[in-house]
C-alpha cells in the first residue's frame, strides 16, 4: 500500500513537472527593429518613445493599457474613493527579475526618485500631470515627504490626489511610472541610468529582461522567468537592432530578418497604406500647427488670422503626405474620451473652419475686411521651419495657397533644430512652425501650452478668458465640469486662433503577420507580452 | 634625424590642443545646448543638469575642465547616451569603423594603383579608357547611392548579401565597396597622371637613353617618383576611412563611431562632438607624420634635418 502511495506521489509530481514544461511553451525569437539606439533604458530618466517600447517589454507598472482599455499590471485591483481623491492599488505578490520580492515599496522609490530633482529626470515636468499632492511642487523643492504616494504595507500602494483625475490609473500605464529596484540603480557603475543597459547590473518586472546591449547595434531581450504572468509570455527572446535608415530596415524585413519596423521609407507609405494588411496606421495624440507671433503687429487683427487659416487646403496637405495624417480644425487630436465617453476630437467639431477649400470666399472677405482686399498691402512675412524634407513640403503648399487664394506673400526660411527652438522661444520670428505630442489621455496636456506662462506658449497668447477656463478645468472636482471646460478653452482658443492647426499626427508600423498578440497602448508604446510568432 | 621627430611631435601635439580649442569655443558659440528639446525642460530641472555637468560655470573655466580631463585621456560623459563616457562610445565604435575603412584602405591600394599605373602606360588605349570611364564614374557617384543599390539589388532582390549590421564574411563586402568607392576611383586617377607626369621627366628619357630595360625604367625610376602624391593623399585618407563614414555606416547598420560626427552636433553633445573631433585630429597628424617617413623610403632625395625642407 505504501509503495502504491508512493507510486501515486511520484507519478503526481511527474505529472506536474511535465505540466510545468508544458505550460512554458514559449519559443521563437523575435526581431525587431527599434530605430535609434535609445538614450537610455532607465525608465525614470527616458523620456523618447524608442526607450520605452523597450521598457514596456522590461518592465512592468501598476497597470497595462491596450488600446485604450486598462488591464491589471502589478496592481490586482484599484479603488479609487467616493470622494475620487485617494486612489489605492493592492498589488499581486510578484518578483523582480533577481527573484527578490517585489513590493509597494519599489513603486514608491521609483515614483520619488523621478520627483526628486536631484535625479535631473528630464520627464519630471509629467508629475505636474499627475495631480497626486505636492508632486509638481516637490519637483523643484525636492520636499519628498509630502508627496501624495505611500506604500501603507509591503503590498498596498496609496496615492492622494489634489483633484479627481480621470485618467490618472490609465496614465500609471506609461513608461515613466515603473517601479525601481533601489540596489540597481545604487551599484557601482550604474549611475546616470548605467544599470539600466548593463545585464550585469539591470533588474527589472517586465515580461523580458535584457541580457545584451551593444552600443550601436542591437540589444536582446529574453523571456523573465520570475515574472508573475510567464505562462502568457509567448517568446523566447527579442532580438533588437537599432536601425535607422528606413530603407535598409524595410529591405531588411522584405528579406524576412525583421518582423517589426517602426518605420518605412516616406515614399513606400501609400503603396503599404493600399496594399499590406500588415501596415498600421495609429493615430498619435499630437497636432502639427503654425505659430501667430501674437506680439507682431501684422498678427493684431483677428480676421488677418482666421483668413489665413481658412485659406489652406488640410485635406490636400494630408493627401500629399500620405501617411493617414487627419486634418487638425483644434489642438485635441482624435482619440481622447470626454467625461460621456465621446471623442472630444469629433464632439468639438470645426469651429466654424474647414478641412478643405471651400471656405476661401470667407477668407477673402475677411482679409477685404480687415483692410487688406485681394492681400494687396499685406507686409510680406517669413515662415519659419527647423530644416527637414517633410516641414519643408508643408511649408511650400501653405505658401502656394496663401498667395492663390489670399494674394499674401511669404518667404520660407528653415533653421537647424536647437537653432529654430531658441529663435522660436525668444519670439524673433512671424509665423512658425509647431508641434506637440501628449503623454497622457487628457487634452488638457495640449491645450495647457497656450495657458499664460506655459513654457512652450510661443504664439506668446495671453487671454484672460482661456486661462481662466483652463484653471477651472485643471481644478475641477467632477470630471463632467472639467471637459466643459476645456471644451470652452479650445473654442475660445478657435476664435482667436494664436495658432493654426494643420494636421494631428500619425504613427506607422509594419509588422509581420506572423507575429500574433501584439499590443499597442493609446500613447503609443509597443507591447510584446502576449506574442506569439505562428510558423 | 631624431630632433627632427622630436620637433614634429611637439607640433603635433601643439596641432591637437589648438584643434581642441577651436572647436570648443566655435561649439559654444551656435545656439542650443544639449538640452534643448522639443518640451523645454523645466528651469529647475535644467539648472540642476547644468549643475550636474558644470555647464553653469564660466566657459574659460569648462574649457581648462575639459582640456585637463583632455591630457589624462578622460573625455568626459556624453550627453546625448547618458551614463556612457565618450571614451567608451570610441571603444565602441571604432572596430567597426577600422576593420571596414583597413579592408577599404587595402583595396584603394591593391587595386587603385595598380589601375592607376596600367592606365598610364597604356595611354589612350581602350583600357586606359575604360579604367577612366569607371574613376569617373566612381568619383561622381555619392557613396549613399552605391550603398542603397548594393543593399537593394544584391541584398534585396538578389539575397546574395546581408541587409544590414557586420554579422558574417559577406556583410563587409557592400560596407567595403560603398566605403572605398570614391577613393578608390581618386587614387586610380591620381596614380595615372602623377605617372604620365614623370615619364616625361627628362631622368626617364637618360635611363632610356642609358639603354635600360623599360621594366627597370618603369619599376625602379618612374614608379616610385609617381607615388610620392598618393602617399601623400593616401596618409590622411586613412585617418578618415578609419574613423568611419557617417553615410556608409547608416545604411547598413553599421555599429561604428562614423554617426557620432553628425548626430553629436545635432544633439549638442559637447563631450562627444570634442572627443571625435580629437579623436580624428590625432588620427590624421600620426598619418601626416607617417606620411613624411614613407618619403624618405620611396624618394631619396627626400632627407630629415638640417637642409631639408
Amino acid at each position: 500500500m505504501k509503495r502504491l502511495i508512493s507510486i501515486v506521489v511520484i507519478l503526481c509530481m511527474l505529472t506536474v513537472v511535465v505540466s510545468g514544461c508544458a505550460t512554458d511553451t514559449a519559443e521563437g525569437t523575435l526581431n525587431w527593429n527599434i530605430g535609434a539606439d535609445p538614450k537610455t533604458l532607465d525608465p525614470t530618466l527616458n523620456g523618447a518613445s524608442d526607450g520605452g517600447d523597450v521598457i514596456n517589454q522590461t518592465f512592468e507598472a501598476l497597470v497595462r493599457e491596450q488600446s485604450g482599455v486598462i488591464i491589471p499590471g502589478i496592481a490586482k485591483t484599484w479603488e479609487t474613493s467616493e470622494d475620487g481623491l485617494t486612489v489605492t492599488f493592492n498589488l499581486r505578490k510578484s518578483k523582480w527579475s533577481d527573484g527578490s520580492d517585489l513590493t509597494a515599496h519599489d513603486f514608491e522609490y521609483g515614483f520619488k526618485r523621478g520627483i526628486d530633482p536631484a535625479t535631473a529626470s528630464e520627464y519630471a515636468w509629467i508629475w505636474e500631470y499627475t495631480n497626486i499632492v505636492g508632486a509638481a511642487a516637490a519637483t523643484e523643492s525636492g520636499d519628498l515627504d509630502s508627496v501624495g504616494i505611500t506604500a501603507t504595507d509591503d503590498y498596498t500602494l496609496e496615492i492622494t490626489l489634489i483633484s479627481p483625475t480621470d485618467y490618472f490609473v490609465s496614465l500609471m500605464a506609461f513608461y515613466h511610472f515603473m517601479p525601481i529596484k533601489q540596489s540597481s540603480v545604487e551599484a557601482v557603475d550604474g549611475e546616470d541610468g548605467a544599470w539600466a543597459k548593463d545585464p550585469e547590473l539591470v533588474v527589472s518586472n517586465g515580461p523580458f529582461v535584457l541580457t545584451a546591449y551593444t552600443i550601436g547595434e542591437g540589444l536582446r531581450l529574453e523571456k523573465n522567468q520570475n515574472y508573475w504572468n510567464k505562462k502568457n509570455v509567448g517568446l523566447a527572446a527579442i532580438d533588437a537592432v537599432f536601425i535607422d535608415e528606413a530603407s535598409t530596415a524595410y529591405t531588411a524585413y522584405q528579406a524576412g530578418e525583421l518582423d517589426v519596423l517602426p518605420s518605412v521609407p516616406p515614399a513606400e507609405v501609400p503603396r503599404l497604406i493600399a496594399e499590406d494588411p500588415n501596415f498600421y496606421v495609429f493615430a498619435l495624440l499630437g497636432t502639427y500647427y503654425y505659430n501667430f507671433n501674437m506680439d507682431l503687429e501684422i498678427w493684431s487683427d483677428v480676421r488677418v488670422r482666421k483668413a489665413l487659416t481658412l485659406a489652406i487646403d488640410r485635406d490636400l496637405i494630408c493627401e500629399t503626405l500620405g501617411s493617414g495624417q487627419v486634418p487638425a480644425l483644434g489642438m485635441v487630436p482624435p482619440g481622447m474620451p470626454d467625461s460621456d465617453g465621446n471623442d472630444f476630437f469629433e464632439t468639438g467639431g470645426t469651429y466654424g473652419l474647414a478641412i478643405d477649400d471651400s471656405m476661401v470666399a470667407e477668407a477673402q472677405a475677411l482679409l477685404a475686411e480687415a483692410g487688406y482686399a485681394n492681400g494687396e498691402g499685406f507686409p510680406e512675412f517669413v515662415l519659419l521651419y527647423n530644416t527637414s524634407e517633410g516641414h519643408k513640403m508643408v511649408a511650400e503648399m501653405v505658401q502656394e495657397m496663401f498667395k492663390t487664394n489670399l494674394g499674401i506673400s511669404c518667404t520660407l526660411e528653415n533653421q537647424e533644430w536647437a537653432v529654430f527652438q531658441d529663435t522660436r522661444k525668444e519670439g524673433d520670428y512671424e509665423l512658425a512652425r509647431g508641434g506637440w505630442l501628449t503623454d497622457f489621455l487628457d487634452p488638457s496636456g495640449l491645450l495647457a501650452i497656450f495657458q499664460e506662462g506655459n513654457a512652450y506658449n510661443d504664439p506668446n497668447y495671453m487671454s484672460a478668458d482661456y486661462n481662466a477656463h483652463m484653471v477651472a478645468a485643471q481644478t475641477a472636482t467632477d470630471s463632467a465640469t472639467h471637459f466643459a471646460e476645456l471644451y470652452k478653452a479650445q473654442e475660445i482658443l478657435m476664435t482667436d486662433l494664436p495658432m493654426m492647426p494643420v494636421y494631428h499626427y500619425t504613427d506607422t508600423y509594419l509588422i509581420s503577420e506572423k507575429v500574433i498578440g501584439w499590443e499597442r497602448s493609446m500613447l503609443g508604446s509597443l507591447d510584446f507580452s502576449g506574442v506569439s510568432l505562428a510558423d | 634625424m631624431k630632433n627632427y621627430f622630436i620637433k614634429r611631435i611637439i607640433y603635433a601635439v601643439f596641432t591637437i590642443l589648438l584643434i581642441a580649442t577651436i572647436t570648443f569655443f566655435l561649439m559654444h558659440s551656435i545656439p542650443g545646448g544639449p538640452f534643448t528639446r522639443e518640451r523645454p525642460v523645466p528651469d529647475e530641472i535644467l539648472k540642476i543638469l547644468n549643475e550636474k555637468y558644470h555647464l553653469d560655470d564660466p566657459l574659460v573655466v569648462q574649457y581648462f575642465d575639459y582640456m585637463k580631463g583632455l591630457v589624462t585621456f578622460d573625455l568626459g560623459p556624453s550627453y546625448s547616451k547618458i551614463g556612457t563616457d565618450v571614451e567608451e562610445l570610441i571603444i565602441a565604435g571604432f572596430p567597426a569603423s577600422a576593420k571596414i575603412g583597413a579592408l577599404a584602405t587595402f583595396m584603394i591600394i591593391i587595386i587603385g594603383i595598380p589601375v592607376g599605373m596600367i592606365s598610364a602606360l597604356k595611354q589612350n588605349r581602350p583600357v586606359d579608357y575604360m579604367v577612366m570611364f569607371f574613376a569617373t564614374l566612381g568619383v561622381t557617384v555619392p557613396s549613399f547611392v552605391i550603398a542603397t543599390l548594393i543593399i537593394y539589388f544584391f541584398a534585396g532582390i538578389l539575397g546574395w548579401l546581408p541587409t544590414f549590421g557586420l554579422n558574417s564574411a559577406l556583410s563587409y563586402i557592400g560596407p567595403v565597396i560603398a566605403l572605398s568607392g570614391y577613393s578608390l576611383s581618386f587614387v586610380a586617377r591620381l596614380t595615372r597622371s602623377s605617372m604620365l607626369e614623370v615619364l616625361r621627366q627628362d631622368y626617364i628619357r637618360t635611363a632610356r637613353a642609358n639603354g635600360l630595360k623599360e621594366r627597370s625604367v618603369i619599376a625602379k625610376h618612374a614608379m616610385k617618383n609617381a607615388l610620392i602624391p598618393v602617399v601623400t593623399y593616401i596618409g590622411p585618407m586613412i585617418a578618415a576611412i578609419l574613423t568611419g563614414s557617417f553615410v556608409v555606416e547608416r545604411i547598413f547598420a553599421i555599429p561604428g563611431m562614423g554617426r557620432y560626427f553628425v548626430e553629436s552636433v545635432t544633439n549638442r553633445d559637447y563631450t562627444t562632438i570634442l572627443g571625435m573631433t580629437v579623436f580624428y585630429a590625432a588620427f590624421y597628424v600620426i598619418m601626416v607624420l607617417l606620411v613624411d617617413v614613407a618619403y624618405a623610403f620611396i624618394d631619396p632625395r627626400i632627407r630629415f634635418g638640417k637642409g631639408s625642407n
